[in-house]
């Protein structure tokens, strides 16, 4: 049968994919089909193959799984005939790629069909060849396409050329072979292999010097006559678009004479002239037009142009900037942003009209503009800029902002030459779009405001001012909350004013009111919360009136779901209620943050935070504030050495009370585990507690992060006492055991063993083992036994288990309990090597396992 | 001793660096074809690796992105590392992802010789003519387009093999 006329069953199928409604009908058109080309495939149907391929080809375009045809291409390519030949290449380079092995099988084909004594075919071959070649290929195959180079045929020559494209794409070192074949591919006549053979020579400059360096001397003269005579050739009708003849080759050549002109002043001074022809005579009223002109100017900024020409390039891109078709704006745009680093001056002149851009309703346009405006901004213009953006803020659309806001930031950070600027335009910022605003840029503002004493009380007064207007910008609310709870006597006192302020009276119990807002608000997240917490026990020592009222407030939070707020309640509660006598030396306001190890800090990591930030700095203020949250936050560096002290010497009985700190890491634990998070079967109590505890630590504010590396001798008294207070409030029931976590000390998919601890408070060497195990699997075990090895030091009693019969998929336990002294204890950690032998149904089942992740301290 | 060859490393780096340059320019990465339902009709990759669930993820995304413009915005898109460079045809979306030094408006005249290309071999082509007819719109891409780069721009050149196929069938 004819080849060409199976598209009916062809027309069928799509036919029939068309006329599905749903998804999965049309999946299961789709798996009929499949399943019939594979079962064609299989009985070698000679007659369909060519029709199937089609089939295939049009399910891979919708998206499915074609594998199985891959070999039907190559014995479609293998065939004699001109159209399987054809749809087999067609096949291959759409359902392969060269990752793939079957590539390596079609090379000899290929050898045989580039060697074909038909045109087309030769045709064929260099096609898939430069479309899908490897590196192995092209080693291989090169000669053959240098010689098919230098054949008379035209259409074998173009492709040839672009073939050898992608084999000194592959293989770089092979370029020196072909960079005197391709010079001679530039005088010939038809466009095809001249635009074929100027790309060839484009890209043997991009990957070879010597390459580049002989097509500058031997090829300038030709590229430049070949652009002489298509930009003076009469009506060609073949090539003729809108009036110019060949565009795509204009652009190509220009592009390659961008190439050899760059930084070079003998070709770029000797192809002056053409450029300036090009520039001037080309007609710009259609695209195909504003395309070469386009990349005219791109050569002309990338060569070392003259002044003239460059100033015919700038005009031609302040012509393009004013058209009205976006296109045209576009591409001005993004040349403008090439053009800044030859002549900034000249694109500073199209200020105005690069800003208007930035407000344009395309989006494509938008995003260029605004980039190259990031680029226009420099001392002397940066406040009418940041100005502009700023207004422009406020009407834009939501989803802009966000690029905007991150835009106007830098250009407000890098070029604030004055203090006051820098905060007034952030509290802007911040106001108008504080939701897109990230954390380091706010961080950067505390820090700022932290380090300028006297623009502290101008900068809450302009904080409180922005926040009375918009109060749903995160990042605004929690600037505020922070600075009110440091700052909150200047707001109120007016402290610092500046000529410029207009006054303003607050009360305390106005700023009392907005953190008590905060807090309530229905959509604050945890941080600012716990930012308002702080801010309020800071308040309660700067407004003594007020203090009752922040006591009122914080203990509504006492009950607090969330086990950080109630933690943070609880404790402020009690050093309010207790600690009169400290309470004014523990919220003293923040020391002066450092900005120079800030800045580093935040060129190191994008995501630098402030807390982390802060516990580099030692500082006696604020210690002990929240020991008891520090236990739990592995995070901060000076805690480590704590709470590993915590976790070895907790065994350890609490007769040795004298020693504040195991009070202070007991009293840190059980309180935690009274919370209802902790409970005896857990198996990871502690890990869940800390992993609670940790993002919401490393997020609040800097008081946090300012107490946990507090020296604990510093204050070895109020800690006491502090702990004392907490103890008495009966929080948490009188657990005097120290708690270890349960572990799974192994798991398979078969089988899963856990471990619980228990010590005895006298013994800290022993600790008696509970292992449970688990049967994972469907099948029941029998004849369970479990075996334990241990190192020299520790010495390891085994009592029987409950029972040697282990139901299936985990209906019943076994239960074993064993004792193990370490002989090292505090010095080296247990380790311990189980073997667990069973039977399923009757075979024999062997499983191994090492277990490391014991809880230290044991 | 020790400064040379740490130049030579560098210098080392910085050629492996340009050739990674030189393999990723490569102007047209892929050819795309949807309808205005977004159902892809036609789709050809360059030297782009992208597993099956990668491609339909980006023409996905490209669709969504693309369809939305209106007729006054601007042709282009940019979406990941690429430049979308797209033109409407009734109700055919002809999508073409370049890189991001390629001549924008050069591939506006690619997509405009392309239509041509089909519209004088089908005869003011549709989106039914490429659908039955999907390996001829692909023979005459791949006449245009070899590896990303534009190969032949004269309509009776690209068609040539086409037709003399149809009159050897």
């Amino acid at each position: 049968m004819n080849p060409f006329s199976s598209g009916t069953r062809l027309r069928d199928m799509i036919k029939a994919i068309r006329a599905c409604k749903t998804a999965a009908e049309e999946r299961a058109v789709v798996r009929k089909e499949c399943a019939a080309i594979r079962s064609s495939i299989s009985e070698n149907d000679q007659d369909y193959s060519h029709r199937n391929i089609a089939k295939l080809m049009f399910i891979h375009m919708l998206g499915y799984p074609t594998h199985f045809g891959q070999m039907e291409c190559l014995k479609l390519i293998a065939s004699a005939g001109f159209p399987e030949k054809r749809i087999g290449y067609l096949g291959l380079m759409l359902l392969l790629d060269e990752r793939q092995e079957v590539l390596m099988l079609v090379t000899n084909s290929l050898k045989q069909d580039l060697g074909h004594t038909n045109q087309y075919i030769v045709g064929l071959a260099l096609c898939a060849l430069g479309n899908i070649c490897s590196a192995e290929m092209a080693r291989d195959l090169a000669p053959e396409v240098e010689r098919l180079l230098l054949t008379r045929d035209p259409n074998i020559k173009k492709k040839a050329a672009l073939c050898s494209i992608r084999i000194i794409r592959k293989v770089p070192d092979l370029a020196e072979n072909f960079s005197s074949p391709a010079t001679s591919l530039l005088k010939e006549k038809h466009h095809g292999v001249l635009i074929a053979g100027v790309q060839l020579c484009t890209d043997l400059c991009k990957v070879s010097e010597d390459a580049s360096n002989h097509l500058r001397k031997n090829c300038t003269e030709g590229l430049v006559r070949i652009l002489k005579d298509i930009c003076n050739s009469p009506y060609a009708p073949e090539y003729d678009i809108a009036g110019i003849t060949d565009p795509f080759l204009h652009i190509r050549v220009l592009r390659l004479l961008r190439m050899l002109g760059h930084g070079d002043a003998d070709t770029s001074e000797y192809i002056n002239d053409i450029l300036a022809q090009v520039a001037s005579k080309t007609e710009s009223n259609k695209n195909a037009g504003n395309a070469i002109l386009y990349e005219c100017v791109e050569t002309i900024m990338g060569i070392e142009a003259t002044s003239g020409l460059r100033v015919l390039a700038i005009n031609i891109l302040g012509r393009f900037l004013s058209n009205r078709d976006n296109n045209i704006r576009y591409v001005a745009l993004n040349m403008l942003m090439k053009a800044i680093s030859v002549d900034s001056q000249a694109v500073q002149r199209h200020r105005t009209t690069i800003l208007e851009c930035v407000k344009d309703s395309d989006a494509s346009i938008r995003k260029r503009a605004l980039e190259l405006v990031f680029l226009l901004v420099n001392d002397t213009n940066a406040k009418p800029l940041t100005k502009e953006l700023i207004d422009y803020l406020e009407v834009s659309d939501q989803d802009f902002k966000g690029d905007l806001t991150s835009k106007i930031c830098s250009i407000i950070e890098k070029f604030s030459q004055e203090k006051k600027w820098y905060i007034d335009q952030m509290v802007k910022v911040l106001s108008l779009a504080g939701n897109y605003v990230k954390d380091n840029v706010w961080h950067a503002l505390i820090v700022a405001i932290s380090n300028a004493p006297d623009l502290q009380g101008y900068s809450v007064r302009s904080l409180y001012k922005a926040f009375q207007l918009s109060s749903e910008q995160v990042s605004l609310v929690q600037v505020t909350i922070w600075c009110i709870g440091e700052y909150g006597e200047m707001l109120v006192n007016n402290v610092g004013v500046l000529q410029v302020e207009e006054p303003m009276t607050v009360t305390e119990s106005d700023a009392v009111d907005v953190l008590e807002s905060c807090l309530t608000h229905h959509s604050t997240d945890i941080t600012t919360q716990s930012m308002c917490l702080i801010a309020l026990l800071k308040l309660s020592s700067r407004f003594p009136p007020s203090s009752g009222r922040v006591k009122e407030i914080i203990t509504t939070h006492i009950g607090s779901v969330v086990l950080e707020l109630q933690q943070r309640a609880i404790e402020f509660n009690s050093i309010i209620q207790r600690h009169q006598n400290i309470k004014s030396s523990l919220v003293e306001r923040m020391p002066v943050l450092d900005e120079s190890t800030f800045i580093s800090k935040r060129a190191g990591s994008s995501q630098a935070n402030i807390s982390t930030e802060k516990s580099n700095q030692q500082l006696p203020s604020g210690a002990s504030l929240k020991l008891s949250n520090g236990v739990a936050k592995p995070a901060a560096s000076p805690l480590v050495d704590l709470l590993d002290l915590s976790l070895d010497d907790t065994p350890v009985p609490t007769s040795t009370s004298n020693d504040f700190l195991h009070d202070l890491l007991d009293v840190g634990l059980t309180n935690s585990s009274s919370s209802g998070v902790a409970s005896a079967s857990g198996t990871d109590i502690l890990m869940d507690l800390l992993s609670i505890g940790t993002p919401v630590q490393s997020n609040t504010t800097p008081e946090n992060g300012s107490s946990i590396k507090a020296k604990p001798n510093t204050a070895t008294v109020q800690v006491v006492d502090l702990l004392d207070g907490l103890a008495s409030n009966g929080s948490h029931p009188g657990a005097q055991s120290p708690v270890h976590p349960s572990i799974t000390a192994y798991q398979s998919s078969t089988l899963k063993i856990t471990f619980s601890f228990t010590k005895q408070p006298d013994k800290p060497q022993v600790t008696q083992i509970h292992a449970t195990f688990m049967n994972l699997s469907s099948e029941a075990y029998t004849d369970f036994i479990f075996q334990a090895a241990v190192p020299k030091f520790i010495q390891l009693h085994l009592d029987p288990a409950n029972s040697n019969h282990l139901p299936a998929s985990g209906n019943g336990r076994i239960t074993q309990t064993f004792t193990i002294t370490n002989t090292q204890h505090g010095q080296k950690p247990l380790a311990m090597r189980i073997r667990i032998a069973y039977k399923v149904s009757n075979q024999e089942r062997l499983e191994q396992g090492q277990i490391n992740n014991f809880p230290p301290g044991l | 001793m020790l400064g040379g060859q740490l130049i030579s490393v560098l210098r080392r780096e910085i050629v492996e660096e340009g050739d990674e340059k030189g393999v990723n320019s490569m102007g047209i990465r892929f050819v795309l074809l949807v309808n205005k339902q977004g159902q892809t009709r036609l789709a050809q990759y360059y030297a782009e690796h992208l597993t099956l669930d990668e491609r339909r993820a980006l023409e996905g995304e490209i669709v969504r992105k693309c369809l939305a413009r209106t007729e006054q915005q601007c042709s282009f898109v940019e979406h990941r590392n690429y430049k979308i460079v797209y033109r409407r045809y009734a109700s055919l979306f002809f999508l073409v992802g370049v890189d991001n030094d390629e001549n924008e408006l050069a591939i506006l005249e690619f997509i405009h010789l392309f239509v041509e290309t089909m519209d004088r071999h089908f005869g003011n082509v549709c989106e039914l003519d490429i659908m039955f007819h999907l390996e001829k719109a692909h023979f005459m891409l791949e006449e245009m387009v070899m590896n990303g780069c534009i190969v032949e721009t004269s309509k009776s050149n690209i068609l040539a093999p086409i037709q003399l196929m149809e009159k050897a069938s």
